[in-house]
């Protein structure tokens, strides 16, 4: 098995998606079937190799790279394919895999107007290289290119297979369909903060000497002192906006209530599985091991945001009449915890947030997908029309209440370590920090997980309790079929399995974490 | 011996007189994992397979209670043949230093949760397979049952406060599943969601309050808790007080004490199985449980002895507060939930006086009566069709069976010699007296007065739905009849234990007990009773004997309706004599009316208007906050400024387009002046 | 060696490719204006690469390029211009404004 493990292993799983949205497009418009059973096949490889890494994996020094490679590549900048995989970034890449391989089984017979499942497909297999490559890649400019791949393909599956109903847009003269409108805003919005982001790795490689862009370097000359004062403020600024954007972190997050609300299923579920996670992954991965001296200026601030955010989305939740946009709301108080558990720079908030992002990627990925087939079957998504789902559609109704539950922070399942351990980070962040801070950090945010669970409830009792109402009467509903479970129970089993045994993300990360925060910050 | 073991005989060396042997317990502690787990994973096949079975489901929820009750009961004995302490785990996670584990705990006070899960659990299991015949979600029903007793086992077999916190919002899921049974109705659903909530602002408490601990001695053991407070650990007692304070917060949710007992008579929605199960075994006695398991850290001097104030003055507050809106409802579910809520306030009271085995203890006695009384009350409402008294009456002769283990299961809470209640509230009287006497000062006196207040108003209260119940005549409709055998065996059985549970301790004749739960393994100082106060044991039956005998005075002729028993008026103009020197109706309208009337409205009245006031303004605040954030900061603020932005740069392009003719000439010559403006500025600048 | 009189016949030769692209209506004489002009340019490398001596010859092999670059795209504009042409049967360029946004 040496080929795989001297980095091909890798790079089949970021690369044969592409390969495959290479086939599919060359084939016929007409051969659906074929695009299906091809592109299947090119994520079903792909995860199958991501499951081979869990075993070539060295779990007793996760905090290494592994199964990576390092070849030259554009030697005139000194950029190199450096690719490898260490505890922090496994979860993230087989959670990447995972996810799109349901997505594209989710697909197999929702198709959003205006169909075309060639080209949604190409679209999913570009956007998985994207992802997979984010994770993998430790190359400043192999990352920045790999983060802005996801961008297109996202880009054109809300511009082309979302939302088409027309908004009127405070500031705007004439009305848009809501598709154009939140695509436009989600591309640009992230586009804004990667400039600032490129600049930042360009300060960086201007800055370090040897002029280099490979992280594991950067890193080292970080923790020696080399990017401090003001322009290590000035870099992790810009780098932390570009990835604030994506989080994203309040007030930045305006995009993703419209991007989530007008997306397809499959790009909502995408987008909140995946998409966001690069933002908290690249600040794990980037700003905290390069420019730890300013991380622990800023860490007080992005704690307040952090709170803010959570505090902001439950209660923007509570205004919500409509599904998705509540879903899409809650996505910005778990990121907040997620951003929370970070800012402590301990190995448990670290640990925190890396289970909490994957805890909400498939909490969150199920709950687009149920609310996406529902939205499907009753051809509305305003909750106050919806009502008695348990009735209509028992299966659906009971998998939703389950991931409600799940999403509230119940223990035992996933999403309670997330939230309970940026708690406990926050109680003692590393030395150094504001006590104060982060122990009102800590209350506050405990308090938000009771409105969390109160706009959950709420959002149950609307739309699974009750008697349905008049307008449902003597409508026959589709339960669940088939694909959809075959999508959704995998998610259900992985939320459980993490939610009673969490040493299955901190068996892996825990190493890499601890000696992150040793490496980074002393701690 | 493990290291649970350990600990516990760093306080056993102070006070060895009392020290028994201990041992692990072999191999019946050593699988008493199998305890939470059977009923969870049966939970599961409930789920799944349950509607395919001949009972629906019932049977392997049946068989998951007899499990639990034959287990916990042969624990139970074993223990009582010589203390038991064991405890295992698995490490689920480990970061950095801290590790995270399941366990199972198998000591006193985990022992007599597991049989008091059991025994209720089967009993009311049992009846539940009558009382749900034929509803629409029979199925889910249990499986939802199984699930709130498995996670209640959770919480009680936790060998660490992180597993507590698990198993203590399992609990509270269930609950809200329960509660929100019949959810075709809104109002079971805000119950449920009331209860949800309440427990869950509580949690917050406890979070932080675990959260503190863990963090301050590195390790979330109650073990190492434990330890850490006989080795005076200087980082724990320093916190110790917001530790101790939290950790009650959470408690007082759970165990709904005041102002935190709001949910629990709305979740009188529930079937009734369900409010007999939550109101005996599961679910409110955790927070009683959690301050049992704590309760060196409130104890010690050196840690958070000021809060035990704090507990103490909560406690007599719900006993007494709650017990007064008792007398005024018309429900008779409701009477037993602010029952409910007044026993708890004991057993918060007992905890708070540093009375360890007097509130584990009575915890012990009110599961079996508590879970008595809702079963017959059920059963009453089975053959009535209705929850209020106003419609009942004369019961007597229809449901013998339920008369009688209703009567007992009221005479046990009354606390009438010599059934269980009497020997439970009786050691918490003498336990108040003994922290009065030792350090508790005034405050425990109050206390103790307000307790013998309390046997009064128990004992009076009971009186009255006995009487509204069961005696007078028949007001509703149709022909009431027993209840059928699977229903009336459970009360039965129930019945017996209420009758002869509280011989587990009789102060001077024999106190098992108080070693079963290890008062004597763990010497921490507690108040335990080691001899009968004979005056205060006759306060406390006096106190309920004139309940009794005031409440029959009142209620046993019967009166047409329920308004006019409220409004009952004793003729002004009475021969003096005849009225005896108007000193009964000085208590009647002087203490009794007044008692029942103004006093327990005003008090129903601020129950209802001022807490679930602040609850609901708290809801209303919340939704119009976020109005706020919503409609006028995220919509028109910094959205706003974004879509400006953007309608700028469209603008801008509106404007610039129209020099896009398309014609390609014009371009190439806009190119060609281009170049020579470029060529010219160069030979100029250079 | 003089370069100039091959300079001069090069700025003629581009003046009048400048003249055609900027006057004429007709898309052929467009076109081949376009050529003319890069014909001057394929002179003046020719001529460079002779003067400077240029051990590569890069002079001679840009021209060729250039010849050939220049053959492809007159294949593509004649093949446009034909196809507008059957299209709107004219060939005037100032009909054409399908650029115009």
């Amino acid at each position: 098995m040496d080929w795989f493990e001297s980095g091909w292993g890798l790079s089949l799983i970021v690369f044969l998606p592409l390969v495959g949205a290479a086939f599919v497009l060359m084939l016929p418009k007409a051969q659906e079937r074929v695009a299906k059973w091809v592109s299947l096949g090119f994520v079903l490889a792909s995860f199958g190799l991501s499951v081979g890494v869990l075993f070539a994996f060295d779990f007793d020094v996760t905090e290494k790279f592994q199964l990576g490679t390092d070849l030259t590549w554009i030697p005139s900048i000194g950029s190199r394919f450096h690719i490898g995989i260490d505890g922090i970034s496994l979860p993230m890449l087989v959670l990447s895999t995972f996810i799109t391989l349901l997505a594209v089984v989710y697909s197999w017979n929702h198709w959003p107007e205006p169909h075309n499942p060639k080209a949604f497909l190409a679209l999913i297999l570009v956007l998985a290289t994207g992802m997979n490559g984010t994770f993998v890649a430790l190359d400043l400019v192999l990352f920045f290119i790999f983060f802005e791949l996801v961008l297109l393909p996202m880009y054109f599956m809300i511009g082309i297979w979302g939302d088409r109903t027309k908004m009127r847009i405070p500031g705007f003269k004439r009305e848009v369909e809501t598709r154009l409108y939140a695509s436009i805003k989600f591309f640009l919005f992230t586009l804004f903060g990667s400039v600032f982001m490129l600049l930042g790795f360009l300060a960086l490689y201007f800055k370090s000497d040897p002029h280099t862009f490979d992280m594991l370097l950067l890193a080292d000359m970080g923790q020696m002192g080399v990017f401090t004062g003001t322009f290590g403020a000035w870099v992790f600024a810009a780098i932390f906006l570009g990835f604030a954007v994506k989080v994203p972190m309040w007030p930045l997050h305006t995009w993703l209530p419209d991007a989530h609300t007008a997306a397809p299923t499959v790009g909502s579920v995408l987008l909140a599985a995946i998409l966001l996670k690069l933002g908290t992954y690249g600040i794990i991965r980037i700003s905290l091991p390069i420019l730890p001296e300013q991380a622990q200026v800023w860490a007080p601030w992005i704690a307040i945001l952090a709170v803010i955010a959570i505090i902001y989305g439950s209660l923007a939740c509570l205004a919500q009449t409509d599904l998705k946009r509540l879903i899409a709301f809650s996505s910005v108080g778990h990121m907040g915890f997620v951003m929370l558990g970070i800012s402590t720079l301990t190995d448990i908030g670290i640990n925190a947030a890396i289970i909490g992002m994957v805890a909400h990627g498939v909490i969150t990925g199920l709950l687009f997908f149920v609310a996406g087939s529902m939205s499907h079957r009753y051809h509305t998504r305003e909750m106050s029309r919806l009502g008695g789902n348990m009735k209509l559609m028992p299966v659906m109704g009971g998998i939703l209440a389950f991931t409600a539950m799940a999403s509230l922070g119940l223990p035992g399942l996933a999403g309670f370590w997330g939230e309970f351990m940026a708690l406990l980070g926050s109680f003692s962040p590393l030395d150094g920090l504001s006590l104060g801070v982060f122990r009102s950090a800590m209350v506050i945010g405990a308090i938000g997980t009771v409105l969390t669970a109160g706009y959950l409830l709420w959002m149950l009792q609307k739309v699974n309790l009750g008697e349905p109402s008049e307008e449902w009467s003597g409508q026959e509903f589709h339960d669940a079929d088939g694909f959809e479970l075959a999508a959704w129970v995998p998610l259900v089993i992985a939320i459980l399995a993490i939610g009673v045994f969490p040493k299955i993300i901190f068996g892996a990360t825990d190493g890499a974490v601890v000696h992150l925060v040793k490496t980074a910050f002393g701690g | 011996m493990t290291y649970l073991a350990t600990s516990l005989l760093l306080y056993a060396e102070e006070g060895a007189e009392h020290a028994l042997e201990l041992s692990d317990g072999g191999l019946l502690a050593e699988w008493a994992w199998l305890i939470p787990i059977v009923p969870l994973v049966l939970m599961f096949a409930i789920v799944f397979v349950g509607k395919r079975l001949p009972q629906k489901g019932w049977e392997l929820a049946e068989f998951s209670m007899l499990f639990v009750a034959v287990y916990g009961v042969a624990l139970f004995v074993a223990n009582a043949n010589g203390g038991i302490h064991y405890e295992g785990s698995i490490e689920i996670a480990r970061i950095g230093s801290l590790v995270l584990e399941w366990g199972w705990v198998v000591d006193g006070l985990s022992i007599m949760m597991y049989a008091v899960v059991g025994v209720v659990g089967l009993a009311v299991f049992t009846y539940a397979k009558g009382y749900m015949e034929g509803d629409i979600r029979f199925t889910w029903f249990f499986a939802s049952f199984t699930l709130f007793a498995g996670a209640m086992l959770v919480l009680v077999s936790a060998p660490n406060l992180v597993q507590l916190i698990v198993g203590w919002e399992l609990v509270g899921v269930a609950s809200y599943l329960l509660i929100g049974h019949w959810w075709e109705d809104h109002e079971n659903n805000a119950a449920a969601i009331k209860a949800f909530i309440t427990n869950k602002v509580a949690d917050v408490g406890l979070i932080i309050g675990v959260i503190i601990i863990g963090v301050t001695i590195g390790s979330f053991r109650f073990s190492d808790v434990l330890e850490a407070i006989a080795n005076a650990d200087s980082g724990l007692i320093q916190v110790a007080f917001w530790a101790g304070l939290m950790l009650f917060i959470g408690a007082m949710g759970k165990s709904a004490q005041f102002p935190f007992h709001v949910w629990l008579p709305d979740a009188m929605a529930g079937p009734t199985p369900v409010s007999s199960l939550m109101h005996a075994a599961t679910m409110v006695t955790a927070g009683v449980y959690l301050l049992g398991r704590m309760f060196p850290l409130y104890q010690n001097e050196l840690f958070a002895v000021d809060v035990k104030t704090i507990i103490i003055i909560v406690g007599a507050l719900t006993l007494f507060l709650t017990g007064l809106i008792a007398l005024v409802q018309d429900d008779i579910k409701k009477v037993l939930a602010y029952s409910t809520l007044s026993q708890l306030g004991y057993m918060t009271v007992a905890m708070g006086a540093g009375a360890y085995t007097a509130g584990l203890f009575h915890l012990f006695t009110h599961a079996f009566f508590k879970g008595l009384l809702f079963l017959a009350a059920g059963s009453v409402i089975h053959a009535v069709h209705s929850n209020n008294m106003s419609d009942m009456g004369g019961l007597r002769k229809f449901m013998p069976s339920t008369y009688w283990t209703f009567l007992i299961g009221s005479l046990a809470l009354a606390g009438i010699f010599p059934l269980a209640g009497f020997w439970s509230k009786d050691e918490i009287l003498d336990s108040i007296s003994q922290d009065a006497g030792a350090g508790g000062g005034l405050v425990a006196s109050v206390v103790l007065v307000v307790a013998i207040a309390g046997a009064f108003i128990t004992a009076f209260y009971m009186a009255r739905a006995v009487y509204l119940t069961f005696y007078g005549e028949y007001k509703g409709e149709g022909q009431p009849h027993e209840s059928p055998k699977i229903m009336t065996y459970p009360l039965i059985g129930l019945a017996a234990l209420s009758a002869v549970a509280g011989f587990a301790n009789m102060p001077g004749i024999f106190t098992g007990f108080t070693d079963w739960v290890g008062a004597r393994i763990i010497v921490m100082g507690d108040h335990h009773a080691e001899a009968i106060n004979f005056l205060l044991a006759g306060a406390g039956l006096a106190a309920a004997a004139a309940g009794i005998a005031i409440g029959t005075r009142l209620w046993r002729g019967d009166r047409d309706t329920q308004a006019a028993r409220d409004t009952f008026r004793i003729p002004v103009l009475y021969p003096l004599l005849e009225r005896k020197y108007y000193i009964d109706d000085f208590y009647l309208r002087g203490i009794v009316n007044t008692t029942k009337g103004p006093i327990a409205r005003a008090i129903d009245w601020s129950n209802t208007y001022v807490l679930d006031g602040v609850v609901n303004g708290v809801g209303a605040g919340a939704g119009f906050m976020a109005k706020i954030v919503y409609g006028g900061i995220d919509q028109r603020g910094i959205d706003l400024a974004i879509n400006a932005a953007a309608a700028a740069t469209g603008e801008a392009g509106e404007q610039l387009r129209y020099t896009t003719t398309g014609r390609v000439q014009q371009y190439a010559w806009a190119l060609f002046a281009g170049t020579i403006l470029l060529v010219v500025g160069f030979l100029i600048f250079n | 060696m003089i370069v100039n009189q091959f300079l001069v016949l090069a700025a003629l030769l581009f003046s009048i490719g400048i003249y055609g692209v900027l006057i004429r209506r007709n898309a052929v004489l467009v076109l081949l204006s376009v050529e003319l002009m890069l014909t001057a340019v394929n002179i003046n490398f020719v001529a460079f690469g002779a003067f400077l001596q240029d051990e590569l010859i890069a002079g001679q092999v840009f021209a060729l390029f250039v010849i050939a670059v220049a053959a492809a795209e007159v294949g593509i504009g004649l093949a446009i211009v034909v196809l507008i042409f059957r299209n709107r049967s004219s060939a005037n360029i100032d009909e054409l404004d399908l650029l115009k946004w």
